[in-house]
């Protein structure tokens, strides 16, 4: 039987997969390598493809050249950045603190897991609209609150230095649930002995934490560092919602928002191309240095 | 061994009927072109099942022509969402009883989503044969050859272009050629409180006044109170192109071939622009608007004086509470004013091209169309018929409705560049840098010309 199998097996096999592969080729591989191609030409994304009449033109790794040799690239990395900077130390002492706090068996604690995770059900246009408020300058809460203990709010989101830490807050509102879920499953994998252990021999709350919870929670920490630098570099709705074309003088413009203002608003269909092929390039290049990161830090046993 | 054998029949079987489903599904959007245009004709095609429906859209639309004396003509906007959809039902309605040969199919999305989906329908060749396209997005429709010619349309039909106002109608050419024309329009004024106005014991705006009593003005009712401000005006590239004329500049040469973004007059009427917010304060800055739109500040009587559209009206018909009134909006050496238009354009590659030049000829210059719009106060008709005029003008407030009129003699358009859109962005950006006091005028505009230079292309 090894290697020979009934030519109808195969058929049945082929048939079966088909539904599912045909809608990933169709609506993923092919516009994948298409999109390689669009990003080699100068389409407008309007004009039909004629290749006798030279439409769309062909510019080799032109676009690639002019992204990069623009100012615009850099500021927008650099802004990517400086979200990363702030969401990534952030969302993870929130969503493991959540964790930890969701870990107990307190009465009712199915309901304040749910409380915990519906702004992830939250579509990001409302949540964006309530974030707007919430950080208006003069009539939002988050200034009120902090005129309690005498300190002036900043404009927010109209501020090129505080409205990024804006978007961040808001994206951490709407992540943590996702991440502290995440988290909390692994916290209930490990094993209690080791803290009756720990118990015994009177260790600390502090120690327990950083002496067992955290090397046993690293690999999950290590699965939620990668989504997040991922989702960090693929930052869009709350960016096109909060802070109005991109935001006080671009401080807010992101990658995914550039892509789309360039295919869709400005007609540059093959520069817009070009412009996801490097984002896809970065997202890459930083998960493999992760991977091999790991290394150093993510214990597998437990 | 019997058993088996049924199983891997059956389960064979089983994998065609899905492949079968599959490409059943596929091609479900053009197996019936007839009972397709019957089932989203009308207005409530409004939203996905209408989008979907019109997916093998423009070639059917032409095939029925052959069976049938009538034909069908897709129209797609966007403007016709929400409160105005009746209307557009009605110019429907009126239309097809008077050519009864031609079937109306009218599609609306809603804004945020209409550009995308027309790119992909233009791209893909199955654009409905009427669409309508805002200024900035007709530019680069135009330039990119996807729209129809209709200067022959005009011919054939002995078109009379002096029923539709001259700059209306002349803003929808590209390169010399007819490409669109206007479906509604809506100019800027000048508008006013009449109650700040007469708490500050300042005389009331007239046609005469130029940036230094409009500024007067703002001055003594920003002297009200903290929290009462005298003008606002976008720091943007609309108003910013305005201004820069009002003052006797421009944003490009004379015969558009390179940028003249930081000469003298621009950066003196940036530095106007920006000095009423940093310095006089007599405009809020981002900071105290803190979100809230200037329309809402108005309406909230804390803003002496605000230039914006006509499209205004309804709302503050609505919602203020106080006398108010409007303006011809001031100038500096010369007066300029702005309008923003619709236009309504032709598939290049519609089938059923005549029959959609009547349409939109008779939503853009006919009277029926004009005074269905003037009795539901959408927007302004581009016509010049005296008596359509006549009623719009009896509408008060405001009192002075004579001045949205008297606004179009001083006209002027932004320059038609293919890559219209990227230029509004990158000016608006810089622009807003300086009204936030982050760079210098003189700074962000040097700054705004590099960029522009490098980026936009001009022939």
């Amino acid at each position: 039987m090894t290697g020979t199998m009934k030519w109808s097996k195969r058929l049945t096999i082929f048939l079966f997969l088909l539904p599912s592969c045909a809608g990933l080729l169709v609506f993923s591989i092919i516009p994948i390598f298409y999109s390689f191609v669009i990003s080699l030409t100068d389409w407008n994304g309007l004009n039909a493809w004629d290749a006798a009449a030279g439409v769309p033109a062909f510019r080799g790794m032109g676009n690639y050249a002019e992204i990069l040799s623009g100012a615009e690239f850099w500021r927008v990395l650099r802004n990517t950045f400086y979200y990363i900077v702030l969401y990534i130390p952030l969302i993870l002492i929130f969503s493991i603190a959540a964790a930890v706090l969701l870990n107990n068996a307190f009465r009712g604690m199915g309901v304040y897991r749910v409380l915990f995770f519906i702004p992830v059900l939250t579509s990001w246009v409302a949540g964006s609209l309530i974030w707007k408020w919430l950080l208006s300058a003069e009539y939002g809460p988050v200034n009120e609150l902090l005129s309690f203990v005498g300190i002036q709010g900043p404009a927010w989101l109209q501020d090129p230095t505080w409205a990024m830490p804006g978007i961040v807050m808001a994206s951490i509102w709407k992540d943590m649930g996702f991440f502290s879920l995440i988290m909390l499953g692994g916290l209930q994998g490990i094993n209690p002995n080791y803290y009756e252990a720990a118990q015994i021999d009177g260790a600390s709350f502090w120690r327990r934490f950083t002496a067992i919870t955290l090397p046993l929670l690293s690999p999950v920490l290590f699965f939620v560092m990668i989504i997040c630098v991922i989702n960090s570099f693929q930052l869009f709705p709350q960016v096109m919602i909060m802070t109005t074309d991109a935001g006080p003088f671009g401080a807010t413009q992101a990658m995914v928002e550039r892509i789309y203002k360039y295919a869709f608003k400005y007609y540059k269909m093959g520069y817009a191309s070009s412009f996801s092929w490097i984002l896809f390039v970065i997202i890459f290049v930083f998960t493999v240095v992760q991977f091999r990161l790991q290394k150093k830090w993510v214990h597998y046993d437990g | 061994m019997q058993k088996p054998r049924i199983l891997k029949a059956l389960s064979l079987l089983a994998a065609f009927a899905l492949t079968l489903v599959l490409l059943a599904a596929c091609s479900g959007g053009n197996n019936d072109p007839e009972g397709n245009g019957a089932g989203t004709n009308g207005a409530q095609s409004a939203g996905g099942d209408g989008a979907k429906g019109s997916g093998g859209g423009a070639k059917s639309g032409g095939g029925a022509g052959g069976k049938t004396e009538q034909v069908t003509v897709k129209f797609a906007n966007f403007s016709g969402s929400g409160d105005p959809a009746p209307l557009l039902e009605q110019m429907r309605e009126t239309f097809e009883a008077q050519n009864p040969d031609v079937k109306v199919e009218i599609e609306t999305i809603g804004f945020g989503d209409y550009f995308t989906q027309m790119q992909t329908r233009v791209a893909s060749g199955t654009a409905p044969d009427a669409y309508e396209l805002n200024y900035e997005n007709f530019v680069s429709y135009a330039k990119k050859g996807v729209l129809l010619d209709l200067q022959p349309m005009f011919e054939a039909a002995g078109f009379d272009k002096s029923v539709l106002y001259e700059q209306a109608l002349d803003a929808f050419q590209a390169d010399g050629v007819q490409y669109g024309m206007p479906a509604s329009f809506s100019n800027v004024v000048l508008i006013y409180n009449k109650d700040l106005f007469d708490q500050a014991q300042t005389s009331y705006p007239t046609i005469e006044w130029t940036w230094k009593e409009m500024n007067e003005a703002a001055v003594s009712i920003r002297a009200l109170g903290d929290d009462i401000f005298g003008i606002s005006q976008g720091v943007q590239f609309f108003e910013f192109f305005k201004a820069a004329q009002q003052n006797g500049g421009s944003l490009l040469n004379e015969d558009q071939t390179a940028f003249t973004i930081n000469t003298p007059e621009n950066v003196e009427t940036l530095q106007y622009m920006v000095d009423r917010i940093q310095k006089s304060n007599v405009m809020p800055t981002e900071a105290q608007m803190s979100g809230i739109g200037d329309w809402d500040l108005f309406k909230a009587g804390r803003l002496g004086m605000i230039l914006t559209g006509v499209w205004a009206f309804p709302d503050f018909v609505q919602n203020v509470e106080f006398p108010w009134d409007i303006a011809v909006e001031p100038g500096n050496v010369q007066k300029a004013t702005h309008f923003f238009s619709n236009g309504l354009v032709i598939n290049k590659d519609s089938k059923v091209a005549e029959a959609a030049y009547r349409w939109i000829a008779f939503m853009s210059a006919s009277k029926e169309a004009a005074q269905i719009r003037v009795d539901g106060n959408w927007e302004l008709p581009a016509v010049t018929y005296p008596d359509v005029l006549e009623a719009y003008l009896a509408i008060t407030p405001p009192d002075n409705r004579q001045a949205v009129f008297d606004s179009l003699e001083y006209l002027v358009t932004p320059p038609v560049i293919e890559q219209f859109a990227e230029m509004n962005d990158t000016l608006t950006l810089h622009l807003a840098a300086a009204a936030q006091g982050a760079k210098t005028p003189q700074q962000a505009l040097d700054d705004a010309q590099q960029e522009l230079t490098a980026k936009i292309k001009l022939e």
